[in-house]
C-alpha cells in the first residue's frame, strides 16, 4: 500500500485532500463561487467578455413562471433545461423535438407538458441545487455538436473540460456520453473520458471509471487520435475564463457547436479529479511546473505558449499499452 | 494561513489540555476509569449513657486533623438533644444537651472517611511548652529522668524512644518509678512522657485514634505520642517505641482526657465501629478540590444537575464520532449521505443497539423509499413532499414499536431517538441519487453511511471514552488538535490508491 502511494506521489498525481486544502482554498476565494455556481451568472459575465454561450432563451424563476414555457420556446423546436446551481448534470434535460403537446428527450422519451411542469417546479425548489436552496431553471438552446464526435458518443452532448491554474490551461479532456451514462457527458455516470494532447489537441485512449478503453462501448470506434477542431479557440477560452471569474483553479466546460464553434457550458470551481486518469498524467506535477515557472501575470497568448510548450509531451512516462490491455 | 500557523496552534492545545488533564487527574485524583471505586471507611461513635435527673450534656471529642485521612461526610443522630460543634484547644468536639431525658440514650456520631497522604503534612508548628508544675521532689526526678535521657540520645527522636522505654521499664527506674503506678495504660504511659517532654520544652500530645482494618465490627481506640522536632511531628507508639504513623492509624482526638465526657449522667459508654466499603472515587476527587480551593471542580459537569448531566455525557461524545467521520472521509475517503448524519444514527444506535440498529435503519429507510417513489408519482412540490416523507417515517417508526411491543420485542421501543428529520432528508437524497445516479451508487453510499455509522457508535461506545471526556472535557481539545492536522493533510486518501491504481507502476495487475 506505502509503495502505491509513493508510486502516485511519484506521478505527481493530485488527491481530494491537497486539491481541495492547497487549491481550492487557497486560489478560489469563497465570495467569488456564486459566479460560477450558479450558470446564469456565469453566462452573463462569458457574454459580457464576448465569450460565446449557448443563447439564453428564458429563464424560470417561480411556479408562475413554468406556464410560460411554452411561450419562451415557442420560436425553437429544441432546447435545453437547466437549473442555474445544478451540479454534475443533475436535473438538466435536453429536448430535441416535439410532438403535439409532448416534448421529446434527446435520449426518446416523450414527456408530458406536466412532466415537464413537475421537473421544473422540483429544480425551482431547489432539489438539484447544493444545500436545496430555491434556484431558477435556464432555458437554452440545444447544441448541436459537430459531426467529428457523432461517431464517439452515444445520444447526448461530448464536452472538452479544461482544466486552467491562474490562467494557464493545464489539462484537459474530452467527455463522451455512453449508454450507461445515459446520454450524460458525466464520468461519475459512465461517460467516457480521452485525454487530450493540450499542443495540438489530439486525443488520447479514454477511460471508463478507472479502466482505460481504445474503442467507445457504444460505438465501437476508436476513440484516441482525434484532432478537436478550432483546439487553439478553445484554450483561449478557457485562459479567459480565468479573468472573468478571478478564480485561480477551474474546469472549463466547452461544447462544440456545429454552427457556433466552442460555446462555454459551465464553469466548474470544484473540478474533478479523473481527468487524471483519463489523461494518465498527474495534475498536481503540471500544477507544480506553473508555479516554478509559469508567468501567471503575462497575456493570454504567452500563457497558452507557455502551456503548450510545457505540456506538449507527457510530463511523466505514459503507460505501457502492454500493461493498459491487461 | 500556514501550517506553522496551525502547528503552533495545536501545540498550544495540546499543551493547556494536557495540563489541566494532568492536574485534574494526578492533583485532584479525578478518576481515570469509570465506576472507579475509592476504599472508603464508615466510622461510628455510639455514646450511651443514663442520664440523671436534671439536665444532661454529653461532650464527644470528634476528629479535626486527622493526618493521613479525609472526612468526605460526617453526620449526628441524636433524637431530642441540642447540638453544637466547636474548636477545643485539643480538637473539635461535639456538644449534645437535652433538659431532660428518659431512659438510656444512645446519641451516634458516624463520618465517611477516605485516605488522603497529602493530608499528612497540614498541622501547623506548635509553642513551646510551658514547663510542668510539680512539686519539688518531682521537679528534681524530672530534671535528673531529663539530663539522663538527654545523654543518651541525640535528636528529638531518640530523646523520645529513650524516654518512652524508660517510661516502660517504670518499675525498675528510679525516676519513672516516682511518677507512674503500676500497670498504667499505654495512654497514661503516653501523658506522662508529654509532661516529661515538656520539662525538656519539648511539644508533645497524646493522639488517640483507631487502626482501619478490612473488616467491619467495633474497635478498640490506640494511643500514640506526637511529638513535635521544630520541623514535623513525629509519631511514637508508647508500647512498641515504633516510630512513625501507621498508614491505617485514623487519629480521632488528642489530649488527656476520654474520647466523651458526661454532665448530668451516669454509665458512659462509648463505642467505636468502623465498617470499610467502596465509594465512588468521583466524588472523593471533588470533595478534595473542595478542600484544595480548586474551581476545577466549581466548574465541572458534575456540579450540573444529573439529568443535564446525563444529556452531556450523550453531547460530549459527539465531537469523538465525529472525528470517526473526519478520518473517515479525508483518510479513507468513505461516501456518505450527508456529513454529520452517520453521527446521529450512531447516537440512535445507542438506544437501539447495532443489529437492531441496523435493521430498524434499513427497514424505515427502504419502506421510506418506497413511498418516496411513489410520491415522485403525485408531482408534489419539494417541501411538503419532505414532509409527507417526513410524517411517513414518524408513523413508521411507531408502527414498528407497537408491533414489537406486542410481539415482545424489547429493542423496538428505543426507536425514539432515531433522528427522523435526519432520516427523511436521507431518503429524499437517496431517492434523488438513486434516479440520478443509479441504485447501485445509492445503495452503496447508503450501506457506506451505515458503515460509518457503526464505526462512530462502536468508537462513541467505549464506556471508558465517555468516562474521560466527561471527567476530563478539555480532553476534547485534543480532539480539536487531531481534526486540525487531518485538516491539513493534503496527502492520498486510501481510496485514491484504488481509484488512481492506473499510475501505480509497482502496483500488481
Amino acid at each position: 500500500m506505502w509503495s502505491r502511494y509513493r508510486s502516485l506521489a511519484d506521478e505527481g498525481v493530485l488527491g481530494l485532500n491537497r486539491r481541495n486544502g492547497d487549491y481550492i482554498l487557497k486560489f478560489n476565494p469563497r465570495r467569488l463561487f456564486p459566479l460560477v455556481d450558479d450558470k446564469l451568472k456565469t453566462k452573463r459575465l462569458a457574454l459580457k467578455a464576448g465569450i460565446a454561450v449557448p443563447e439564453l432563451y428564458g429563464v424560470i424563476e417561480t411556479q408562475r413562471d413554468i406556464r410560460r414555457l411554452p411561450e419562451i420556446v415557442s420560436n425553437h423546436e429544441d432546447f435545453a433545461l437547466k437549473p442555474a446551481h445544478g451540479s454534475a448534470g443533475d436535473g438538466i434535460i435536453v429536448i430535441s423535438g416535439r410532438s403535439a403537446h409532448r416534448y421529446r428527450t434527446i435520449s426518446g422519451t416523450l414527456l408530458a407538458e406536466e412532466d415537464i411542469a413537475h421537473h421544473l417546479s422540483n429544480a425551482i425548489n431547489g432539489q438539484f441545487s447544493l444545500g436545496g436552496v430555491q434556484d431558477v431553471v435556464i432555458v437554452e438552446a440545444m447544441v448541436r455538436f459537430s459531426n467529428l464526435f457523432e461517431r464517439v458518443s452515444y445520444q447526448g452532448v461530448p464536452d472538452v473540460r479544461v482544466i486552467v491554474f491562474r490562467g494557464i490551461p493545464v489539462m484537459a479532456m474530452v467527455r463522451l456520453p455512453t449508454r450507461t451514462s445515459s446520454g450524460k457527458a458525466n464520468l461519475h455516470q459512465g461517460a467516457v473520458g480521452a485525454g487530450i494532447d493540450l499542443a495540438s489537441g489530439v486525443t488520447l485512449d479514454g477511460v471508463v471509471g478507472s479502466d482505460i478503453v481504445t474503442h467507445h462501448p457504444d460505438t465501437s470506434h476508436a476513440i484516441a487520435g482525434l484532432k478537436i477542431p478550432e483546439w487553439e479557440t478553445i484554450l483561449d477560452i478557457s485562459a479567459r475564463c480565468y479573468e472573468i471569474t478571478g478564480l485561480g483553479y477551474i474546469g472549463v466546460d466547452i461544447v462544440l457547436d456545429r454552427d457556433r464553434g466552442p460555446l462555454v457550458l459551465e464553469l466548474n470551481a470544484r473540478p474533478g479529479l479523473a481527468i487524471q486518469i483519463a489523461n494518465r498524467q498527474g495534475l498536481l506535477r503540471r500544477l507544480q511546473i506553473c508555479e516554478q515557472r509559469g508567468d501567471f501575470n503575462a497575456d493570454t497568448a504567452t500563457r497558452l505558449d507557455f502551456a503548450k510548450r510545457e505540456f506538449k509531451h507527457p510530463v511523466g512516462p505514459m503507460l505501457d499499452p502492454k500493461r493498459i490491455a491487461a | 494561513m500556514n501550517n506553522r500557523h496551525i502547528y503552533l496552534l495545536a501545540a498550544a492545545l495540546t499543551v493547556i489540555s494536557v495540563t489541566l488533564f494532568l492536574y485534574k487527574s494526578r492533583v485532584l485524583g479525578f478518576p481515570l476509569a469509570p465506576q472507579e471505586q475509592r476504599q472508603v471507611w464508615n466510622v461510628e461513635a455510639a455514646v450511651t449513657f443514663e442520664p440523671g435527673p436534671a439536665a444532661v450534656k454529653a461532650t464527644l471529642r470528634i476528629p479535626s486533623l486527622t493526618p493521613g485521612f479525609a472526612i468526605l461526610d460526617e453526620n449526628f443522630v441524636s433524637r431530642g438533644f441540642g447540638l453544637s460543634t466547636r474548636f477545643a484547644p485539643d480538637g473539635r468536639e461535639a456538644q449534645w444537651a437535652v433538659r431532660q431525658a428518659n431512659g438510656p440514650q444512645t446519641l451516634y456520631y458516624r463520618a465517611l472517611i477516605y485516605q488522603d497522604p497529602k493530608r499528612i503534612v497540614e498541622d501547623t508548628t506548635p509553642p513551646f511548652p510551658a514547663p510542668p508544675e510539680l512539686d519539688e521532689p518531682s521537679k528534681i526526678a524530672l530534671d535528673g529522668l531529663i539530663g539522663d535521657v538527654r545523654r543518651q540520645s541525640a535528636d528529638v527522636a531518640s530523646f523520645t524512644v529513650e524516654l518512652l522505654r524508660r517510661i516502660n521499664q517504670g518499675e525498675n527506674d528510679p525516676y519513672v518509678s516516682l511518677f507512674l503506678e503500676k500497670r498504667a495504660t499505654p495512654a497514661e504511659r503516653a501523658e506522662l512522657a508529654t509532661i516529661f517532654l515538656a520539662g525538656a520544652q519539648i511539644p508533645a500530645r497524646v493522639a488517640h485514634g483507631i487502626a482501619l482494618r478490612d473488616q467491619a465490627g467495633t474497635v478498640r481506640p490506640d494511643v500514640l505520642l506526637e511529638v513535635h522536632d521544630g520541623v514535623e511531628w513525629l509519631y511514637f507508639d508508647p508500647v512498641t517505641l515504633q516510630q512513625g504513623l501507621p498508614s491505617d492509624f485514623f487519629i480521632w482526638w488528642r489530649g488527656d482526657e476520654g474520647i466523651a465526657d458526661l454532665e448530668g449522667a451516669s454509665q458512659l459508654d462509648v463505642t467505636l465501629a468502623i465498617r470499610p466499603s467502596l465509594f465512588d472515587a468521583m466524588l472523593i476527587a471533588e470533595r478534595r478540590a473542595e478542600q484544595a480551593d480548586s474551581h476545577s471542580a466549581d466548574f465541572s459537569l458534575f456540579t450540573l444537575p444529573i439529568a443535564t448531566q446525563s444529556v452531556y455525557a450523550v453531547l460530549l461524545m459527539i465531537p469523538v464520532g465525529a472525528l470517526v467521520i473526519v478520518l473517515l472521509r479525508n483518510f479513507v475517503g468513505v461516501k456518505t449521505f450527508g456529513t454529520f448524519m452517520p453521527v446521529l444514527v450512531a447516537l440512535a444506535f445507542r438506544e437501539t443497539r447495532l443489529i437492531w440498529g441496523f435493521a430498524l435503519f434499513a427497514v424505515i429507510v427502504s419502506l421510506g423509499l418506497l413511498i418516496r417513489f411513489y410520491l415522485e408519482k403525485l408531482r408534489l412540490l419539494l417541501v411538503p413532499r419532505l414532509t409527507v416523507v417526513l410524517t411517513v417515517v414518524v408513523l413508521l417508526m411507531a408502527g414498528i414499536s407497537v408491533i414489537s411491543q406486542k410481539l415482545d420485542l424489547q429493542p423496538g421501543l428505543s426507536i425514539a431517538l432515531f433522528p427522523m428529520v435526519i432520516i427523511s432528508m436521507t431518503i429524499e437524497r437517496m431517492s434523488i441519487v438513486w434516479e440520478e445516479r443509479g441504485a447501485s451508487e445509492a445503495i452503496q453510499e447508503g450501506i457506506g453511511s451505515l458503515l460509518v455509522a457503526a464505526l462512530a457508535y462502536l468508537v462513541m461506545g467505549i464506556l471508558w471514552l465517555e468516562h474521560l471526556v466527561f471527567v476530563f472535557p478539555e480532553l476534547l481539545l485534543l480532539v480539536v488538535v487531531a481534526t486540525l492536522l487531518v485538516g491539513r493533510y493534503t496527502g492520498y486518501r486510501l481510496l485514491e490508491l484504488r481509484r488512481f491504481r492506473a499510475f501505480a507502476k509497482t502496483a500488481d495487475p
